[in-house]
């Protein structure tokens, strides 16, 4: 008997709710089946199974709280017998730990007006630390909660998606959110149901308040001549029907890839050291247009072609802006590539996401004079950040692999 | 004594001086206020001025006299019963509940008991048991009363009047151990209305709610959890029956906090009422669960050091808010 529990889908996770599923006691499933759907501060995120079997019980509620690495389901490994009594109704069972789970989010202790604002706010009371009497969740640590949440966003180097006409010549020189294409927060929790877009701000605040917090970041920029690279790609496109065409963000997600595996020590999560990871899977940060962002994974993005990326691309960020997203897309990111090429913005320094060490941030094409062998000329120009986790790495590394991008962008037939 | 300052006794005093010389329908009385001057010397050379016809000395007999007050009320006087202290008003309890509370009722709307009925209540002067008690929730109960309490000299000048003026029964509380203590009148304050409480002091970190007594001890109280940052905001109830129930919601709306201060016994009290309408009307305006100073559970004792014990103390206030703020 295999048990299924409750995955983390990233490092500030501590439980979602159980929304639906997909699978009934008896189900075949195979590894990468779809067998419930979880909402996280994320959203809603698709759970797959890493297993292959039966399913025996279903062991959580529809609407439960799961903390995570609570027994979800029991799997009855391929090959061996299906007991009978497997057929039972998962609403009819009542696991203790799941309802524990939901009687501890009852019981937390806060004022009735602290809870009214955290529900209007939409923040999980479970999220705030109470200082009242008894330990108990008061107004003051709602809003302080809240003003906690909302500092990121009044920093005056906030990026924003510039109003109508882009800017020419912005250089951003701060250290900001990587994305940071977000809009103003809404007071109100949208309508949708189950998800607010304050609770994926609150996961980005977390994330990134625990990456500036842990992680010293050293930064490093190149300017990319892309003279070739756009040349190449608007003589690709012309190849192709336009649904299947790409965007330069696929010459830049490969050329990334690439240079990563030149540069191993840049894949890699910060967990008690440094653990170089064996496939390449990059993060690729999706704006929401509510604000916020989410930072579906490209998995093994080295050995993608180009057309493979681009259908990668089509695929996830649908899905990451409707918020559905499996696990798997959400964890397993070991670098992380922003793009704010479309804004107008010329730089990015990014914030790494924990427990990656590395970023890389792509402002803009825009023309510039470029002088190359005594002669000056105008060519489009893209700028290049490495924002890098100095316990990971030091500067001559992350240099390489900058270095190494900007080479693999000048030969664009072969990525 | 600086010239703009005044006892509560002399409050008292003036009140009942000026109604005996507004209206030659008002008249007075009860257990010694002539001759002897008023137990506590309240009514001290009233009968000189005003002669026995309308400063009348009673025999020791409150169901009587409460009973005659009833009778001339609705004989078309303006009687002011004045029982000595709350304890004998138990005697009189049968002619206040029964007769001068229901009698508009049980007439059928045809006859008002327009009679004002004063008591002391309240610790202080180490009467013990027998003269100390604080009984205004039993009077709060009852329907047909109105019940007030005076707690400030503002009120000890000035309720008698609008009591005088309503067409039905009204029991006004006064305090024993205020009696001698000395303030400012507030200027132009002329009539008061006997349907409002008073914010007393603005604050808006916590409503302290009290009455009678509790009223000066909780401004103490308040001055000083100012010197520590908390401002706190303190209702004078003033009106025990019918509840002011608006002031009371909108001031625990605007703090979330309430400190509800009284010296009558917890069990079955006017805090209890005051939390329960509070919770009823703002539960999802409050930040921390009411809390309530009131008197021990114990008839009140003699000694001045468990006399004092018996009851709330600005300090403990004090460190109640504290408590509730997590100021300690």
């Amino acid at each position: 008997m295999l048990e299924y529990r409750m995955p983390s889908l990233g490092a500030d996770m501590e439980s979602g709710f159980l929304r639906e599923w997909r699978v009934k006691p008896g189900d075949q499933i195979r590894k990468g089946d779809i067998i419930a759907e979880v909402e996280t501060q994320k959203g809603i995120i698709e759970i797959e199974v890493f297993d292959e079997g039966t399913i025996g019980e279903l062991l959580v509620k529809v609407d439960d709280k799961v903390p995570v690495g609570t027994l979800m389901a029991t799997i009855i490994p391929a090959g061996e017998a299906v007991p009978v009594t497997a057929e039972k109704a998962p609403a009819a069972i009542g696991i203790p730990a799941a309802e524990v789970a939901a009687a501890e989010e009852h019981h937390i202790r806060a004022s009735p007006l602290a809870r009214r604002i955290a529900s209007e706010k939409g923040i999980a009371l479970s999220s705030i630390h109470g200082t009242g009497p008894d330990g108990a969740i008061t107004r003051d640590d709602v809003e302080h909660a809240i003003s906690a949440r909302m500092a990121p966003e009044a920093k005056p180097e906030l990026q924003k998606e510039p109003p109508t006409a882009p800017k020419e010549g912005i250089s951003e020189t701060k250290s900001a959110i990587p994305s940071a294409p977000v809009e103003v927060i809404p007071t109100k929790p949208t309508s949708a149901p189950g998800f607010s877009t304050e609770t994926v701000r609150m996961a980005v605040a977390a994330a990134m308040s625990k990456s500036n917090r842990e992680i010293p970041h050293y930064y490093l920029e190149t300017r990319i001549d892309m003279c070739s690279a756009l040349n190449w790609l608007s003589e690709a496109n012309k190849q192709r029907p336009v649904r299947e065409r790409l965007l330069p963000a696929v010459l830049l997600i490969k050329a990334v890839a690439r240079a990563l595996n030149d540069v191993p020590d840049l894949n890699a999560w910060w967990e008690d050291g440094l653990q170089r990871k064996a496939s390449i899977n990059v993060g690729y940060v999706v704006s929401l247009r509510t604000g916020g962002i989410m930072v579906p994974t490209i998995h093994d993005a080295d050995s993608k072609s180009l057309d493979e990326l681009m259908q990668a691309l089509n695929d996830l960020i649908p899905r990451a802006r409707a918020l559905r997203l499996r696990s798997s897309e959400l964890a397993d990111s070991t670098i992380t590539v922003t793009s704010l090429g479309e804004g107008g913005v010329e730089t990015v320094y990014g914030v790494i996401y924990p427990p990656q060490v590395a970023l890389v941030g792509f402002g803009g094409i825009t023309e510039q004079p470029w002088a190359e062998n005594g002669m000056l000329d105008v060519r489009p120009v893209l700028t290049a950040t490495l924002a890098a986790d100095h316990r990971a790495s030091d500067g001559s590394t992350g240099s390489r692999f900058l270095t190494a991008i900007k080479n693999y962008l000048q030969q664009p037939d072969k990525l | 004594m600086p010239d703009n300052l005044i006892t509560y006794r002399e409050c008292i005093k003036q009140a009942i001086r000026e109604a005996l010389l507004g209206d030659e329908r008002v008249f007075m009385m009860g257990e010694d206020v002539g001759r002897y001057g008023g137990a506590f010397a309240v009514s001290k050379n009233l009968l000189q001025e005003f002669g026995p016809e309308r400063i009348m000395d009673t025999p020791l007999s409150e169901a009587g006299f409460v009973g005659a007050g009833i009778g001339a009320a609705l004989g078309g006087m303006r009687p002011i019963v004045e029982i000595m202290t709350v304890n004998f008003s138990l005697l009189a309890l049968d002619q206040i509940a029964n007769n001068a509370a229901t009698l508009l009722h049980m007439s059928g709307g045809q006859f008002n008991v327009p009679l004002v009925i004063r008591m002391s209540a309240g610790i202080g002067r180490q009467l013990a048991a027998q003269h100390s008690h604080s009984w205004e929730p039993l009077f709060a109960h009852l329907p047909g009363l109105r019940v007030l309490s005076a707690g400030t000299h503002e009120d000890a000048r000035y309720m008698l009047a609008p009591a005088l003026l309503d067409p039905d029964p009204v029991i006004i509380f006064e305090y024993t151990s205020l009696l001698n203590l000395e303030n400012k009148l507030p200027e132009n304050t002329g009539s008061i209305d006997i349907s409002k409480a008073k914010v007393r002091r603005e604050g808006k970190d916590i409503s302290i709610i009290t009455y009678g007594t509790g009223v000066y001890k909780s401004l103490e109280a308040a001055t000083e959890l100012a010197a520590s940052g908390i401002d706190a905001e303190v209702v004078d109830l003033r009106i025990l029956r019918p509840l002011d129930e608006e002031t009371i919601i909108a001031s625990v709306a605007e703090t979330h906090r309430a400190l509800i201060v009284e010296d009558a016994s917890k069990s079955v009290s006017i805090s209890s009422e005051v939390s329960a309408r509070i919770m009823e009307r703002c539960f999802y305006e409050l930040d921390a669960p009411v809390k309530r100073l009131c008197g021990a559970e114990v008839p009140i004792p003699y000694p001045k050091h468990l006399e004092d014990a018996a009851v709330p103390q600005p300090a403990q206030i004090v460190s109640s808010i504290k408590n509730i703020l997590q100021h300690a």
